[in-house]
């Protein structure tokens, strides 16, 4: 099977005046399409930059990025999914027209986007808050929202970057099972980025690992655990294994 | 207690504030023996209102005009000059300073300026109260339109939206709050410029009549003007609020 991501030596060099900063040296890894990958590393190892590269937002100063296959096209202007620490949903609209925004930038047809909307807030679970504001709903709910808003125009790919940061311990469990539902239901192609080792494995299908200083991918492997995937999982002895192999790689055993 | 009952209640305590004041005041003066050219009491005030030559109406008419055009001009060109600056970065960064010194200026000094330039009369006034009015309305205008959050840009550049959908979906729906909060700050400002327009010099209005009755010490209706120039402000003030009650939704308001 062809991969649906395809990296290799991906370098990325931010210039301030005369001073560079290498982001990302060296990153190197595939991605199935329907995978759920996670990104994992400290703070400043690259792995937001990598998103954006992802995400056509920023270019890249060396190594080959290629998305889609013959079998998965990828249409770079309309198949990317976003989802942020923060909702930021827009204050002044109901969620259903929080949800809409997307398919209103592409220039969708309304009625089947608001239908699709409806559907996919019914899947995230928030089924009746259609006409609330954001005001109205707690921020583990919003991420929802932000979440159904990041698959309403149906993209391909699904970039998250930290979504569950900023949410309190129970409910970012919670939360991740739920990611888990949502994805096996979508049937997206996830690329999580994240700076929790546990919450890493407990969703990925395959874990990147990035170190900072200097910014270089440390490791990729895949996640073998049994589905669906329970909170009783964190138990297991090869979690335990797969989050010991990376709190090795970021130096902190 | 349900909300309305708690918004019921807090209209009646505001109202009951006000009463209070009137009541102070009118006991104020009768136990404190205090002359009517020095504080009249109310009734007294209000029966200034019957005096056949000043005109009330027609004055308070002639005011509310220059208060109303002023600051309708203030808002149309305040919020046109803050869009102006966000289509580009260069004129921003070379009007924003000159405005934040011109907006030090006291506008009441160009007062006889202005009535050197066009003369006396409602149109030099309504100028002053716009030119008041108008630096609050720019200044919360162009911030409101800049404060976007970076990842909602990447999110709809990511679907390479147009800037001109960045603007009409996200900066000006997102600059609405802030825009309502200096409109609220010009609406007491407008009140002001028109009034200090009469005062410079005017043949018309409640600042004129306040001049025209000094001279003759009726304390009465120099107290009604000025109870009748905060009543103009009050319907500006009350009409800016309900405006944002129906355009702002309520988590965004910012209050001023």
């Amino acid at each position: 099977m062809a991969e649906f991501i395809h990296l290799r030596n991906v370098r990325k060099v931010y210039r301030k005046g005369r001073e560079e900063f290498l982001a990302i040296s060296d990153a190197t890894f595939d991605v199935h399409a329907g995978e759920l990958v996670s990104l994992v590393g400290p703070s400043g190892c690259g792995k937001s930059t990598l998103l954006k590269i992802l995400a056509g937002l920023h270019g890249h100063d060396g190594g080959e990025v290629r998305i889609g296959s013959a079998e998965h096209p990828f249409d770079p202007s309309k198949d990317i999914g976003m989802v942020f620490q923060a909702p930021l949903l827009l204050k002044w609209r109901r969620i259903l027209d929080n949800v809409v925004l997307p398919a209103e930038i592409l220039g969708l047809p309304m009625q089947a986007s608001r239908n699709r909307a409806r559907d996919l807030l019914a899947l995230v679970g928030l089924k009746g808050f259609e006409d609330k504001y954001p005001y109205e709903l707690s921020g583990g709910m919003q991420q929802r929202a932000a979440i159904a808003r990041a698959l309403v125009h149906d993209p391909k790919l699904v970039l998250m970057d930290e979504p569950f940061g900023a949410l309190d311990a129970l409910t970012r469990e919670k939360m991740n099972l739920e990611l888990l539902r949502i994805w096996k239901e979508s049937g997206k192609t996830i690329v999580f980025v994240t700076h929790g080792i546990s919450e890493a494995v407990f969703l990925g299908t395959r874990v990147v690992v990035l170190t900072a200083g200097p910014a270089r991918m440390a490791d990729n492997f895949e996640i073998e655990l049994p589905t669906p995937r329970t909170l009783d999982l964190k138990t297991h002895e090869r979690f335990g294994e797969y989050t010991r192999r990376i709190y090795k790689l970021l130096g902190m055993e | 207690m349900d909300r309305s009952d708690g918004a019921l209640r807090r209209y009646a305590i505001a109202v009951a504030a006000h009463i209070a004041l009137v009541v102070a005041w009118y006991l104020f003066v009768h136990l404190g023996n205090v002359p009517k050219f020095v504080m009249p009491s109310p009734v007294e005030t209000a029966q200034a209102l019957l005096s056949p030559n000043y005109d009330w109406w027609k004055n308070s008419l002639v005011t509310g005009t220059e208060i109303f055009a002023g600051y309708f001009l203030a808002l149309v060109v305040g919020v046109l000059i803050a869009l102006a600056f966000t289509w580009s970065r260069a004129v921003q960064d070379f009007f924003m300073p000159l405005l934040v010194s011109l907006n030090m200026i006291p506008k009441v000094a160009l007062g006889p300026l202005i009535i050197v330039w066009f003369k006396y009369g409602v149109f030099p006034n309504t100028l002053i109260a716009f030119s008041i009015a108008v630096f609050p309305i720019i200044l919360t205008t162009a911030r409101g339109l800049r404060e976007v959050e970076p990842e909602l840009l990447d999110l709809v550049r990511s679907l390479k939206g147009s800037r001109w959908q960045v603007f009409t979906k996200i900066q000006l729906p997102g600059a609405l709050p802030y825009i309502f909060s200096g409109m609220k700050v010009a609406a007491i400002l407008a009140v002001a410029g028109a009034i200090v327009g009469e005062f410079l010099g005017s043949d018309k209005g409640l600042g004129y009549l306040m001049l025209q009755v000094q001279v003759t010490l009726d304390t009465p209706a120099m107290f009604m003007a000025v109870i009748l120039i905060t009543l103009i402000g009050i319907l500006l003030y009350g009409l800016v609020l309900a405006l944002e009650r129906l355009l702002v939704v309520k988590d965004a308001r910012i209050d001023g």
